[in-house]
């Protein structure tokens, strides 16, 4: 069974950072060419939360987000959801299609935008799972992208209820995308499930 | 003055008028007010998962339907409720996810409403209203005091129940 994620060592933090880091770095790099800008991302942060502490994280329960959620499957499963603010999903539908910014609101939000945001989504989260994969030498196959838009943990929280099952604490990598160095454009999270920890921590060759 | 407490995921609260009890960003998840009317006293809990015995790690009571119904009711009891007074509203248990093909969590919140239901019959609670399904996020309040159940959303209106 696997370990409580409060044991975890200093260098088992580490190397999960590190793997934060790589996959977010390449994310990041895929994020600024679709949108033609420079995107920035903080260190990534590893935390082991209680799972009716995870909402708090993204800024409150209903505060009103998109969710893009895909699941990788392979030898250490894992989920990755990125979440940004309606507003700043808006402003990334209208640069993606070309508009001008602040042209698509929350009202009109329509076909094109959302597959927009979707394929957003796939894009970042494939080259984030890349990395992981060249890193690891672990196979992660993405599903397709799920798209959800609304309060927060709402959310959040069918994703929760599968850890919830198994356990009360959640380990999360988490970070925080920027473009023009401060304007926040989304938090990306990667949950791996109970038991691929381990794998993962393995095969980066650190031993629990 | 009333108070508001909030309720977290995976958590329950007992609260007597004046307070009222307030859970945000229902999804999946089911709000599950029970109260005893006449001494203004209500329990909500805020569950995730349908079943306790399914689950490898069931510690905290009220993550799950069957356990948080079972809870609720000791609580209330034991600070006088009757059991053949109360009543229940419940709310949430939405699909948040349209695109998740076909995942297992397209169906949770469907579970979720569905064991909440029995559960309550098995206890012989009465289910006086609820408000499930969908595939937007909840907000609740509920008021002790008179039993209303007020649910706020993003786009899909805002009633009482």
């Amino acid at each position: 069974m696997s370990q409580e994620y409060n044991e975890l060592s200093t260098l088992e933090l580490d190397a999960l950072k590190e793997i934060g880091n790589i996959g977010s770095g390449n994310a990041a790099t895929a994020l600024a060419q679709m949108l033609g800008a420079k995107v920035d991302m903080t260190v990534p942060r590893v935390s082991v939360l209680d799972l009716e502490d995870v909402p708090e994280l993204i800024g409150g329960a209903d505060l009103p987000v998109v969710g893009i959620y895909l699941s990788a499957s392979g030898s250490a499963p894992a989920n990755i959801l990125f979440i940004l603010s309606i507003e700043k999903a808006c402003l990334l539908i209208d640069m993606l299609t070309g508009k001008q910014p602040g042209e698509t609101t929350v009202n009109d939000l329509d076909e094109i935008g959302i597959s927009a945001l979707m394929e957003l989504g796939n894009i970042i989260t494939a080259s984030y799972l890349n990395a992981l994969s060249v890193f690891t030498s672990l196979d992660f196959r993405p599903s397709v992208p799920a798209l959800g838009m609304d309060m927060a943990a709402a959310i959040l929280d069918a994703i929760l209820a599968q850890f919830g099952a198994v356990a009360d604490h959640i380990l999360v990598l988490e970070t925080e995308f920027k473009k023009s160095g401060q304007d926040i454009i989304g938090h990306f999270f990667l949950l791996p499930e109970p038991g691929s920890l381990e794998v993962i921590l393995a095969a980066l060759g650190v031993n629990i | 003055m009333s108070k508001i407490i909030q309720v977290g995921m995976a958590d329950l609260k007992l609260s007597k008028a004046p307070d009222k009890l307030m859970t945000a960003g229902l999804g999946s998840c089911i709000g599950i007010c029970i109260y005893d009317q006449k001494l203004k006293l209500g329990t909500l809990a805020h569950i995730m998962l349908p079943s306790s015995l399914q689950a490898k790690n069931s510690q905290n009571q009220a993550k799950f339907a069957d356990s948080a119904i079972i809870v609720a009711l000791q609580e209330l009891e034991k600070n006088g409720a009757m059991r053949s007074r109360l009543l229940a509203k419940i709310a949430g248990g939405a699909q948040m996810f349209k695109f998740a093909g076909e995942s297992d969590i397209l169906k949770i919140g469907e579970r979720n409403a569905r064991a909440v239901e029995d559960n309550l019959k098995k206890n012989n609670i009465r289910l006086l209203a609820s408000d499930t399904g969908g595939n937007y996020g909840r907000t609740i309040t509920f008021n002790p005091e008179n039993g209303d159940l007020l649910v706020r959303t993003i786009g899909h209106g805002e009633r009482v129940i």
